[in-house]
């Protein structure tokens, strides 16, 4: 029994159970994964899981079963029970469950890799983690912690409709951080980024890092965090760097944008959403300067792919346009419902789990400035970077982010050093406030989203650059 | 059957790799959840699955993998068990050295955990569709959304040493609002009996809340004295469980806890109690250490860390039972915390089975949190909290917000609805000598986020917490 077999018996078996839609995902997943810690590896884990996962929907209810079997009498088992809970879900109905149209596609797709990240020694990254935590520890850190995670999944997709589809998405990253304890507080400054940077690329992504040329850095840095003075409180202009600027459109644009939370379909976890649909094309979001994608076609990011778990193909797309919002993230049903043409930003975390509304790449383009330009233009001002905290209303309104680090900014040149670095506000006025953004856009990635019940994890990526904002409130201290 | 496959596995392991020390944790079951919105059921899930997960620990290189398996102990797919055993092995053989390495859990009897409720374990999609209409039809033509979910978890461990055990556990959980405009009231139980839980009186207790919220104002933000109720309590549970009772987190200095030092208020005792006759039973941690009942606060006095055999061995005290799968860099943490209601008249009985007349309690959960607003001058009563985030893991300085609720109490009645709050506050300051006012006498199970898990706390008066910000900014 083929991959393409089991999916194709699972949708059968749940058409012939009464249904007027199916479709099946089988995914085999590998990950590995390395914690070290003070020169010495703390964890280090190979895991493999593999099965089906069936939709099914009757009547205007869908239902979702899956196994970690992918035999034929396993998958057809599979389709009926999904039809089967797609009927119980029919007992509470809604309205008709319409989805846009998405032409039978059959189609490969794989992800750039230059360097297989599984085939590179054990020995070797081992030997990478221990020597950079190593680095770290010498150079003044309490806690020098390294790690990297590697993903190697592969899909086949099968609908009722024609759809029949296969990828293999290599996605890796890397990260370090420094920690060292004060009297009474911690202090933390981690390279590239808070848990590190990953791509849809091979071990490259973690080789160009250079992970070595950084760890004495960040460890002193962190060292002299503790005797920095603490970033104060009040209103002033505000420079983010574009790890931060990640984070910022991740939090108050990517999950503002989702098209399932601005129909209520979260609405009791992840949330809602402040966007109404009935202005989109309209509402000022941002500043002029504010353009953003949903672009899963960029090569090597996070958030890429070649279709998504509905099968629609991959395609680029605006959300915000001369800081208008103008798109959205959407599904086949959620979009039938919101009454647009177009999904294709559903995806789901494994074959155990329901695809759903999910960031792909959702990105700023480059502005005409860079970050020397921007804090030259600053006469007084705070510049801050590398996330540490995060929190927002399930409105994606009202925001809380806390830096690892902060320098003033005075008379156009970086000061001294902050520490406790937080800046707070509402999505909305911020956006519209940012007066200068960078050319230098990096392509981060974020591989730790949650959302759903059950929890599932979603890769995203997020093209960034640095930008300024003003009259942004700083400093907040509990 | 489980451990039938752990002993499989065992086996394997020892052909491949004699010498090597070895523990393995198979966990299987169904996970089914029922979603709903706009008050139709939209997404309805349900999944069966094994997985298990092996650790050797070889000429002094450690390394773990997991696989999940089809089948059961009879039809278990051989040849996937074969393949785990194998590329661990090889792992093990091309880590770097762990000197930290603790050993195995040694053989021991493990603990009896309550029996499973089968109606639980095997409730069927149309079981959790009916109480999904029933939460619906109580809300009284509000907007509605959340889910209904059952578990059914069968759990082995095994390890070269001799340890074994085996147990099987069943959780139900609903959590769910009413939506009256922009207002959002919340309910929220979890049991070990499905049977428990009543979507009729979970949904007219959101719908209750969520009317007492129309017209909400805005309050300045500044210290408030708070009344929170046991669906925020949890989250202080949750955190404090992660950043402050984590012995890896208290080793390294990261965590706030002195162990003997009165850091709490007397009046607050916090208790792991895996054998919670409600809760998620468990019997063995995933070392195999054996589960007992840990006070982590005792009337205020930081009493113990968790410990896993790693973070223990390095602080010179025995593992507590708290190892979690993978969670050698994280640390160890408690998964069933209690924090102890005050002793009285439990308000499931003063409410009655069915709940005391709603409308007589407005937007409060029970007469047990009734009780604890009567007792203020001037504060809040908040529902929830949303999306907090540790500043400072090492003053558990957290910010978040307030979610599903918030009112103004004057002269220890409900004077209005809130709009929502942004607050910084560190959470042991909030529960620090003489800073409880009063606790709950009845305490509730509340499902977690993002695991098969249950805490249960009751409500908590405390005299100040600092809100920060408001939808003003």
């Amino acid at each position: 029994v083929t991959e393409f077999d089991a999916a194709s018996a699972a949708v059968q078996a749940a058409l012939d159970a009464g249904a007027s839609y199916a479709d099946a995902r089988v995914m085999v997943r590998r990950a590995e994964s390395m914690d070290a810690r003070n020169g010495e590896i703390e964890e280090l884990s190979q895991d493999e899981d593999a099965g089906i996962g069936v939709r099914a929907l009757v009547g205007s209810g869908w239902g979702f079963f899956a196994v970690p079997d992918l035999s034929d009498a396993a998958a057809r088992r599979a389709g009926a029970r999904a039809a089967a809970i797609a009927a119980a879900s029919a007992t509470v109905p809604g309205p008709n469950a319409a989805r846009v149209p998405a032409p039978a596609v059959s189609g490969s797709w794989a992800s750039q890799c230059l360097v297989d990240p599984l085939a590179v020694p054990l020995s070797e990254k081992g030997d990478l983690l221990v020597n950079v935590t190593a680095a770290m520890k010498a150079a003044g850190a309490d806690h020098a912690e390294g790690s990297y995670n590697i993903w190697d999944t592969r899909k086949w997709f099968v609908s009722s409709e024609g759809h029949r589809i296969d990828q293999h998405i290599r996605e890796c990253g890397a990260g370090i951080a420094a920690t060292v304890i004060g009297d009474g507080e911690t202090q933390r400054r981690s390279y590239p980024s808070y848990r590190g940077q990953f791509g849809t690329r091979g071990w490259e992504t973690v080789t160009e890092l250079d992970l070595a040329a950084h760890a004495g850095r960040i460890a002193e840095e962190a060292r002299a965090l503790l005797t920095a003075p603490q970033c104060p409180a009040g209103t002033t202009t505000l420079i983010l760097g574009s790890e931060q600027m990640a984070l910022q459109i991740h939090e108050s644009v990517g999950h503002a944008i989702e098209l399932d939370r601005i129909l209520g379909w979260e609405a009791a976890f992840a949330g809602t959403s402040w966007l109404d649909l009935a202005q989109l094309g309209s509402l000022r979001y941002g500043s002029e300067l504010m353009n953003i994608t949903i672009d899963p076609t960029i090569p090597g990011a996070l958030g890429s792919f070649g279709f998504d778990d509905e099968g629609t193909p991959a395609a680029p797309r605006d959300a915000v346009r001369n800081g208008v919002w103008v798109g959205v993230l959407a599904g086949r049903d959620s979009a039938a419902v919101a009454g647009l043409d177009y999904g294709g930003s559903v995806r789901s975390d494994g074959w155990a789990r329901l695809p759903m509304v999910r960031m792909t790449n959702v990105g700023l383009e480059p502005g005409p400035h860079t970050l020397d330009e921007m804090i030259a233009a600053t006469d007084d001002g705070i510049y801050m970077d590398l996330n540490r905290s995060w929190s927002i209303d399930d409105r994606r309104l009202n925001f809380q982010f806390g830096c690892e680090i902060g320098w003033e900014i005075k008379n156009g040149k970086r000061g001294r050093m902050l520490r406790n670095p937080t800046y707070t506000g509402i999505g909305p006025q911020f956006w519209r406030s940012m007066d200068m953004l960078s050319s230098e856009v990096v392509a981060w990635g974020t591989p730790n989203c949650g959302k759903g019940q059950p929890g599932q994890v979603g890769h995203t990526g997020h093209p960034a650059a640095a930008a300024r904002f003003t009259n942004v409130r700083v400093g907040v201290t509990g | 059957m489980s451990l039938d496959i752990a002993s499989k596995v065992l086996d394997l392991v020892k052909a491949a790799s004699p010498a090597a020390e070895a523990e393995v944790l198979v966990g299987g079951g169904e996970l089914a959840l029922t979603r709903f919105a706009n008050s139709f059921i939209h997404q309805n899930v349900a999944d069966a699955s094994t997985a298990v997960r092996l650790r050797l620990h070889v000429d002094g290189r450690t390394a773990a993998g997991s696989a999940t398996i089809s089948g059961d102990s009879t039809t278990v797919d051989g040849e996937a068990l074969g393949r785990l055993v194998e590329r661990t092995v090889v792992a093990a053989g091309l880590a770097p050295p762990d000197p930290q390495w603790p050993g195995l859990a040694p053989a021991a009897e493990a603990p009896a955990v309550p029996p499973v409720d089968e109606a639980t374990a095997h409730a069927d999609p149309a079981e959790r569709a009916a109480r999904v209409r029933d939460f619906v039809a109580a809300a009284g033509g509000l907007e509605t959304a959340g889910y209904c979910s059952t578990a059914r978890v069968a759990t082995a461990f095994a390890n070269s040493a001799g340890m074994s055990a085996s147990w099987v556990s069943a959780l139900a959980s609903i959590d769910g609002i009413a939506r009256s405009g922009r207002n959002d009231g919340v309910a929220r139980l979890a049991s070990a009996r499905l049977a428990d839980l009543d979507g009729g009186r979970l949904g007219g207790r959101a719908a209750a809340k969520a009317r007492a919220l129309d017209d909400a104002r805005e309050l300045p933000p500044g210290r408030y004295e708070v009344v929170l109720e046991p669906t925020a309590v949890v989250d202080l549970l949750g955190n404090l469980a992660v950043w402050g009772f984590n012995g890896k987190a208290l080793n390294e200095g990261r965590s706030f806890m002195e162990l003997g030092a009165a850091q709490f208020d007397p009046s607050l005792s916090i208790v792991d109690d895996p054998f919670d006759p409600l809760g998620l039973g468990m019997a063995v941690d995933a070392e195999g250490t054996p589960k007992r009942r840990l006070a982590f606060v005792d009337a205020g006095v930081s009493a113990a860390v968790a410990h896993d055999r790693r973070s223990g061995a390095q602080s010179g005290a025995p593992s507590t039972g708290h190892a979690l799968p993978g969670g050698a860099a994280f640390g160890a943490v408690p998964l069933a915390l209690h924090l102890l209601p005050a002793e009285g008249p439990d308000a499931s009985e003063v409410d009655g089975p069915g709940g005391r007349d709603q409308g007589g309690l407005g937007p409060m959960a029970d007469s047990s949190v009734a009780a604890l607003v009567s007792q203020v001058g001037r504060g809040l009563l908040v529902s929830d909290f949303w999306y907090t985030r540790v500043l400072d893991p090492r003053t558990l300085v957290m910010t978040g917000l307030t979610r599903n609720g918030v009112w103004l109490i004057e002269d220890g009645v409900i004077k209005a609805p809130v709009q929502n709050f942004r607050f910084t506050q560190s959470y042991p300051q909030a529960l620090a000598p003489g800073a409880v006012l009063g606790i709950g006498t009845r305490s509730i199970g509340l499902p977690g986020d993002w695991e098969v898990m249950a805490y249960r706390a009751p409500a908590l008066r405390l005299a100040s917490w600092n809100f920060t910000g408001n939808p003003s900014g």
